[in-house]
């Protein structure tokens, strides 16, 4: 140990810092723009990058917890079959009469239910893994959604609720300001509280944080809780946008969500990760998404891309030499 | 036949940044038990590593009954005979005995390659009847004891026609009747023929087995003698490169008032009817054979699995104690005996390590101070004497001592006033050890009382004020440490009273 007073260097060089994840991520980011912008005159218009915004951020309410939720070592696949479920409720019990107001208060209500049941079900029964749990309510909360509305659609939500999907403030969309609002917010969760070290400890080793005296149950139960609640937030700004829903809706939200967690950096393995590089790949993938879509790339060849930048953007770090050292920064960065 | 078996002639290894070997020997004669010691780091795994083909080493030649070979691959290795045997076993612990023992070499049909499962049961009892077990090879690994589970692997390495087997420190999980039956496992070996290259870090295995010992310090050769031909200290100077004059340091504290009264304690399955007392600055031993209850009565007492009988009295006032955290909140630690395991987070830093558990301690309505974390950290392992780079260096990169040390911080960032250390010189060199001791007197003497687990008899005499000895779930004994033997303790411990009726006795 260095002498008294000097806590030892925790190196950080301009190279160190130019190496770590998130930067390949603004550079692929900006490629794709570059890109983008070459292949459409029409890429470089803010009014239009602007409303672009408001088509893939619904679901990137639910990367947020989905990052806490890798970061514990688990997984949630039930998100998707939450954001129907909470939107059919909610969507049928406003036809039934109950003043809106009171429809997204059940919304928000069931969705933050339906993940505390997955938490409750994988602290109880610990043997179970989170992808068998999660499976298993993936299809129970898509069962329970059809059985409401029976492959129909339900709508025809008031003039105002359409808002959140379409409103601006200032010129800024109305679901990007609630969106940058709550990333900042789960950002500064996970890297300045006790809370994000906790989350960081327990998916690091899970059986230490216990003897260190960490409520795990209790974290578990909160994470995947917020989980749902956020699916129940991706209801509301889809069905807003689409003005109905269905029990369909949402279909396969769930592995977005997952491959822009990893994209951004987070390690399904557990404790390694961080907020910024999520929504770096949320953007990078949604404006692909949307630039793409300009020049009338089929949504499959889409597909094609976007699976190809996933399984590079795991492999990268394991081929260069950034791994070892984002994986070290990132082990315990919160 | 050469009369060295295995001769090692200036074996370097060198990895970044480290130099694992420097140009050392070793010569194994055939038929011999050979011991092998240094202290952590000193370079026993690479060496091990070297010689079953793991790691190729940079420089230096190996003799393989006087002819040069070339260890590339672990195959290279296994095709001369060479196995190891490991500390934690590396097994399929699904899959059955018999599965394990085989593992790349079983037997098939001619034509067919149908495996041949009841040849393949019929020679795996062969070779667990040789080394004197009698469990059924159709038993699935993982059901075993890691004694039972060692034996398994003794018997794969001689279905492989081992001639050299190296067993890397396999009595550390073992309790003191199951190493006697290793004892004589390697007798049995050494007798028909193999040789046996034996890592420990208990004095008491290589007087037992060994005929010679070699020693490493630093990663280089110091020095291989018979063992009547050296002293027990010089020994340890050869291994410490110091005198480590007292193992066991005198003791500093005085008794203080009663701390911690447990009174009828039980688990179902686990122990039951257990009442003692524990004093500010008292060192009480608990010890008893694996599987005795030690670890679950601690564990009780911290918390992570309660007990469901009986009363806890903590400064005289009773508590009920349901979980970890309301034990430190109440000022009760624990040191667990898996440090890698259950007490670090190894890829973090020293610094996060030892404050996770009192975040709150330096956080306003749960927002971390960075800066107070830091320092609170840097103080107490400086205070511990941790050697590391800066308190940012993975837990991973320290030695199994200053890794110890770490947990230990942990439990002094908390307000404690009650520490219940489980084996906390587990797998730690002798250096490292008396550090241990040492730390655990000062703690005593600043008025901690202190549980001290451990299955070391020497130990557990020469740090105790009072001993504790469990037996099947039971408390068997409480010993005062003065003028006790270690055969009194391994009578409470292993006795011949039933175990309905537990003994009491007080000295």
């Amino acid at each position: 140990m260095k002498p008294d007073g000097v806590l030892g260097e925790q190196k950080m060089t301009l190279k160190r810092f130019f190496l770590q994840w998130e930067w390949m991520l603004v550079l692929i980011f900006l490629l794709v723009n570059l890109v983008n912008a070459f292949l459409s005159p029409y890429y470089l218009d803010l009014i239009s990058i602007r409303d672009a915004t408001m088509t893939f951020l619904d679901k990137a309410f639910i990367v947020l917890p989905m990052v806490f939720i890798l970061i514990l070592g688990q997984i949630d696949i039930s998100v998707a079959s939450t954001v129907a479920l909470s939107s059919v409720i909610m969507a049928d019990l406003y036809n039934r009469g109950l003043p809106m107001e009171w429809a997204i208060v059940v919304c928000l209500a069931v969705g933050a239910l339906c993940g505390w049941i997955n938490g409750f079900l994988l602290v109880k029964f610990k043997e179970l893994s989170s992808v068998i749990v999660t499976l298993g309510t993936m299809i129970l909360y898509r069962g329970i959604a059809y059985i409401i509305l029976e492959d129909q659609s339900a709508g025809k939500f008031p003039e105002w609720f359409s808002y959140l999907g379409w409103g601006y403030v200032g010129g800024i969309p109305f679901i990007l300001i609630v969106f940058i609002v709550l990333a900042v917010i789960f950002g500064l969760v996970l890297h300045q509280t006790t809370f994000g070290r906790h989350l960081y400890a327990m998916g690091s080793n899970l059986t230490a944080s216990q003897f260190s005296g960490i409520r795990t149950n209790r974290i578990t139960l909160i994470v995947f809780t917020l989980a749902g609640l956020m699916a129940a937030v991706t209801a509301l700004f889809l069905a807003s946008r689409m003005g109905s829903t269905r029990p369909n809706v949402a279909n396969g939200y769930e592995l977005d969500v997952i491959a822009m967690a990893v994209l951004g950096g987070v390690s399904t393995a557990g404790g390694k990760g961080r907020m910024i590089g999520a929504v770096i790949a949320v953007f990078l993938i949604g404006l692909l998404r949307y630039g793409l879509g300009l020049v009338n790339v089929p949504a499959q060849t889409l597909l094609v891309i976007i699976g190809a930048l996933l399984i590079f953007a795991v492999m990268v770090p394991k081929l260069s030499g950034l791994k070892r050292k984002t994986a070290h920064r990132l082990a315990g960065k919160n | 036949m050469a009369e060295y078996l295995l001769e090692l002639r200036e074996i370097t290894k060198t990895f970044p940044g480290v130099k694992a070997l420097d140009s050392v020997q070793f010569k194994l004669k055939p038929g011999e038990i050979h011991a092998l010691m240094g202290e952590n780091g000193a370079g026993k795994s690479t060496f091990i590593k070297v010689i079953t083909g793991v790691h190729a080493p940079d420089a230096g030649e190996i003799l393989f009954n006087g002819e040069k070979v070339e260890l590339k691959h672990p195959r290279d290795a296994q095709k001369l005979g060479i196995a190891a045997i490991y500390q934690h076993v590396t097994c399929y612990p699904d899959l059955s005995v018999t599965e394990n023992i085989f593992m790349g070499h079983e037997l098939l049909a001619k034509r067919t390659k149908r495996i041949l499962w009841k040849e393949m049961h019929a020679e795996a009892k062969k070779w667990l009847k040789e080394l004197g077990a009698d469990f059924d090879p159709r038993t699935q690994m993982g059901s075993l004891s890691v004694a039972q589970q060692q034996i398994v692997e003794i018997s794969k390495a001689l279905s492989m026609d081992a001639k050299i087997i190296i067993m890397d420190e396999p009595t550390a999980a073992l309790t003191q009747r199951e190493s006697e039956e290793l004892y004589k496992i390697a007798e049995r070996l050494r007798d028909k023929g193999v040789s046996i290259i034996f890592i420990t870090h208990r004095f008491e295995d290589m007087y037992r087995l060994a005929s010679r010992v070699t020693v490493f310090r630093d990663s280089r050769y110091i020095g291989t003698w018979k063992i009547d031909e050296i002293s027990h200290d010089d020994l340890i100077v050869a291994m410490v490169g110091r005198e480590v004059s007292q193992l066991f340091p005198e003791k500093k504290a005085s008794k203080g008032e009663e701390l911690l009264r447990v009174e009828g304690l039980g688990k179902n399955g686990y122990f039951a009817d257990v009442s003692f007392t524990l004093h500010r600055g008292e060192i009480l031993g608990l010890t008893g054979l694996v599987g005795a209850g030690r670890s679950e009565l601690c564990q009780a007492i911290y918390g992570i699995s309660p007990y469901d009988r009986g009363k806890l009295f903590l400064r005289g006032k009773e508590t009920r104690i349901q979980n970890p955290l309301q034990a430190i909140g109440s000022g009760i630690g624990y040191l667990p005996e898996d440090r890698q395991k259950q007490g670090l987070i190894l890829e973090w830093g020293i610094d996060r390590n030892i404050t996770l558990p009192v975040l709150h301690k330096f956080s306003n309505k749960g927002w971390l101070n960075r800066k107070q974390e830091q320092k609170m950290a840097k103080n107490l392992a400086d205070k511990l004497l941790v050697k590391a780079n800066s308190i940012f260096a993975s837990a991973a990169s320290l030695s199994g001592g200053n890794q110890q040390k770490i947990v230990v911080a942990k439990l002094l960032a908390a307000d404690l006033d009650i520490l219940i250390l489980d084996e906390p010189t587990k797998g730690v060199d002798v250096g490292a050890k008396s550090a241990i001791y040492e730390i655990i007197h000062d703690l005593a003497a600043q008025g901690y009382g202190i549980i001290l687990v451990s299955s070391e008899m020497p130990e557990v005499i020469g740090m105790s004020d009072r001993i504790l000895v469990m037996r099947s779930g039971r408390l068997s004994a409480i010993l005062d440490s003065d003028g006790v033997t270690q055969e009194m303790i391994l009578q409470a411990a292993m006795g011949t009273h039933a175990v309905d009726q537990p003994l009491r006795q007080r000295a």
